[in-house]
């Protein structure tokens, strides 16, 4: 509906000025409520709207196809040499070599450039501007906080993850790390698994440097210290392989099957020999086999991990081992069952091999490893904790962490600090454990992967950390210099602290035998005193029933006989009565009775 | 060209040798190729193969920030050695170097 209203205005008066004046409000147009149009709506109430102040605003990401770069080397090979000169043939070499020799150019520039080099090289005779003033400045880095960072992450390249089970740093110098991939999962493993395990250069994160090619997936690898192109692995299925790098991809040697491990092979380490070929291995199929890689047909001595024969007959599973080269015929076994066992390989009889376990872990110990400063005290990894033992106390632990949320998984000593260790966990954090500094928690923690660690190793030099995932991620730490420099007096304090520990466990562990002792003399001396009560109350109350026995047939006895006097004299009464008066009978007999009774009352008396 | 001229050549290369702590002097002409080495031919071969690509991408560099400008010397300090590497080319375009490396303690 429009609502118009007209203004009027006379021709004449159009321009003329204007003459505003007050007047009262006047109705032009009333438009009365349609209710017939209310019916087309419906009413909102509560009625909302939407409000947005702020700018609308969108996010979008964008990545980048990786660019992968690839290394390459050049092999320079002799040239150059112009068509009708043969390189081989010394005449004609030495022939050309003359006659640029006379080249006048040659001799020009021999000149201008000798000059030039002599003068460097007198140079670098007459001052060495490069001389390091201060040598032994010792960087104090005890103020910083410790820290570590991320400089490489290494991804398992296949499709399929699995898990990083073992790493093994490159003996000379640390370039490179050799990763073992294969799914421990029971029946996870499918026929489509890459078996493939790499050998990574610790620059390169793109492309490994060479892949190990098994037969089946690799558990555990090891460098051999004393050549760094050999490396030992140990199958998923339990057989021992040994590769040369410089042979390739695939293994030279491999056991058979019939002499290998049942198990997969968890741990297998080189021994310190003089041909530098001898290792040894463990699964948990409970055995512990030593080879010789140069004829690996069969195993040069094997073990059974029993330490107990009469008790348990059952080998323990192996799942870790040590070996430390400056006691060459010791070595320990972490087992499944939660004890590391302590065993001497020159013992003559097997069950002498076992010396002693150290069991205190509720689950597989995944790591034991000796102090590199202080080899008596050892690391033993496991169930939620790591703990550190003495080889002289076998029931307790010298040291230990304090039980974690989540599962620890590997573990093992820095080799430049005797105080500090790493422990990886379930969660995907590493810790750094610095004894000196803090005991209840670890100085350093750092979330490495969301996913679980499996395995960890330290290089050896203690600066950098490689740990291994679940899922077959590698990430490469490096340690802030406090934590990789070993401190002042770190050494004495250090062995001041185990052997204060060693002390006090000992102390405990005294104390506790002779309270057990006391205890079982104690228990020993109620028991034969108790015993001895029992007996004589058993007497004493045989007795006072016997007594009281007697008493009452006494008592019984008595009464009896008196009764049968009565009983006789009241006979001979009726007797003469019956002689005599009626009443009289009656009336002596009622006195009669009274004086029975009297007697009778009289007789106890009597 | 006279005889005195390629013999007083080898004496400068001679005395370069003489100086205190050099190994070794190597000649390389345009084809890196050595013309006088004092080291063994697979050393020899090595450190040409090196120093070519090295002062290449040197000189390319130092003409990259100024045409006018070109490569004098390359001396590469190492832990053990320096090497030092002199460029130069000739007036009909043939390049020679001389390569010297020297050790110190």
């Amino acid at each position: 509906m429009e609502i118009v209203y007209v203004y009027t205005k006379k021709r004449n008066e159009f321009g003329r000025q204007c003459n505003f004046s007050d007047r009262q409000a006047e109705l032009h147009v009333d438009i009365p409520p349609d209710e017939k149009l209310a019916g087309d709506y419906i009413e909102r109430n509560p009625c909302d709207t939407g409000i947005q102040c702020s700018q609308e605003m969108s996010e979008h990401e964008l990545n980048t196809e990786r660019f992968e770069t690839e290394s390459r080397g050049i092999n320079h090979v002799e040239g150059g040499w112009p068509k009708d000169v043969n390189p081989a043939e010394v005449e004609q070499t030495i022939r050309f070599r003359k006659k640029v020799e006379k080249d006048e150019n040659y001799i020009n520039i021999i000149q201008q450039l000798g000059s030039v080099m002599e003068h460097c090289i007198q140079q670098n005779n007459a001052i060495d501007i490069y001389e390091t003033y201060f040598h032994d400045i010792e960087s104090d880095s005890s103020g910083e906080p410790p820290s570590a960072k991320t400089i490489n992450v290494f991804r398992d390249p296949n499709e399929r993850k699995r898990t990083a089970t073992s790493l093994s740093w490159y003996p000379d110098g640390a370039r490179k790390l050799a990763v073992s991939y294969s799914i421990l999962e029971f029946q996870k493993s499918q026929s489509d698994t890459p078996m493939d395990s790499y050998i990574w250069d610790i620059e390169n994160p793109n492309k490994p440097e060479l892949a190990l090619k098994p037969v089946s997936p690799l558990v555990c690898l090891e460098y051999n210290p004393k050549d760094p192109h050999i490396l030992i692995a140990g199958c998923y299925n339990g057989q021992i392989g040994f590769w040369d790098t410089r042979k390739g991809s695939h293994p030279v040697e491999v056991t058979p099957i019939e002499k290998s491990h049942r198990d997969p092979v968890y741990k297998g380490i080189f021994l310190q020999s003089k041909t530098g070929t001898e290792c040894f291995t463990t699964s948990t199929d409970g055995q512990v086999l030593w080879w010789d890689i140069r004829k690996l047909g069969e195993p040069t001595e094997s073990l059974l991990l029993v330490p107990n024969p009469k008790e348990n007959p059952r080998p323990m599973g192996g799942m870790s081992l040590e070996y430390e080269p400056t006691m060459p015929t010791k070595f320990m076994v972490g087992t499944e069952q939660g004890s590391v066992l302590l065993c001497n390989r020159k013992a003559k009889t097997p069950s002498d091999k076992i010396v002693c376990s150290f069991t205190q872990h509720y689950g597989p110990v995944y790591a034991v490893q000796r102090n590199p400063f202080f080899p008596k005290q050892f690391l033993s990894v496991g169930d939620w904790g790591a703990r550190i033992w003495s080889e002289d106390l076998r029931d307790s632990a010298i040291m230990w962490t304090r039980e974690n949320m989540s599962y620890m998984t590997d573990g093992c000593w820095s080799p430049v600090r005797p105080a500090v260790f790493f422990t990886t966990k379930m969660n995907g954090t590493v810790d750094v454990w610095d004894y000196l500094f803090k005991q209840n928690d670890p100085t350093l923690s750092i979330q490495v992967c969301d996913e679980a660690l499996n395995s960890l190793r330290v290089q050896d030099q203690g600066r950098l950390v490689a740990c291994g995932s679940h899922a077959g991620t590698v990430t490469l730490l490096e340690l802030s210099d406090g934590l990789c420099n070993i401190q002042r007096n770190e050494k004495s304090s250090v062995n001041a602290m185990f052997e204060r520990e060693t002390k006090r466990e000992k102390i405990l562990e005294t104390r506790h035998r002779e309270m057990k002792l006391k205890e079982r003399s104690k228990s020993q001396q109620e028991k034969d005193d108790a015993e001895k009560q029992d007996e004589e109350s058993e007497e004493d109350l045989i007795q006072k029933a016997e007594a009281d026995f007697f008493a009452v047939i006494e008592a019984e006895m008595k009464i009896r006989d008196t009764k049968e006097k009565q009983q006789m004299e009241s006979l001979k009464q009726m007797n003469k009565t019956l002689t005599g008066d009626g009443n009289q009978v009656n009336n002596m007999n009622e006195e009669l009775l009274e004086k029975d009774e009297d007697e009778v009352a009289q007789s106890p008396r009597v | 060209m006279s005889s005195t001229d390629t013999s007083h050549a080898g004496e400068i290369l001679d005395r370069i040798q003489h100086h205190k702590g050099v190994r070794g002097v190597i000649v390389v002409n345009s084809d890196s190729m050595s013309v006088r080495s004092t080291l063994d031919n697979s050393a020899t071969v090595q450190y040409i193969g090196m120093a070519k690509t090295l002062t290449t991408m040197s000189r390319s560099l130092v003409r990259d920030i100024n045409p006018q400008d070109d490569l004098a010397i390359l001396r590469v300090r190492t832990k053990k050695s320096e090497i030092i590497i002199a460029p130069e080319r000739t007036a009909d375009d043939r390049e020679y170097q001389v390569i010297a490396i020297q050790d110190y303690e």
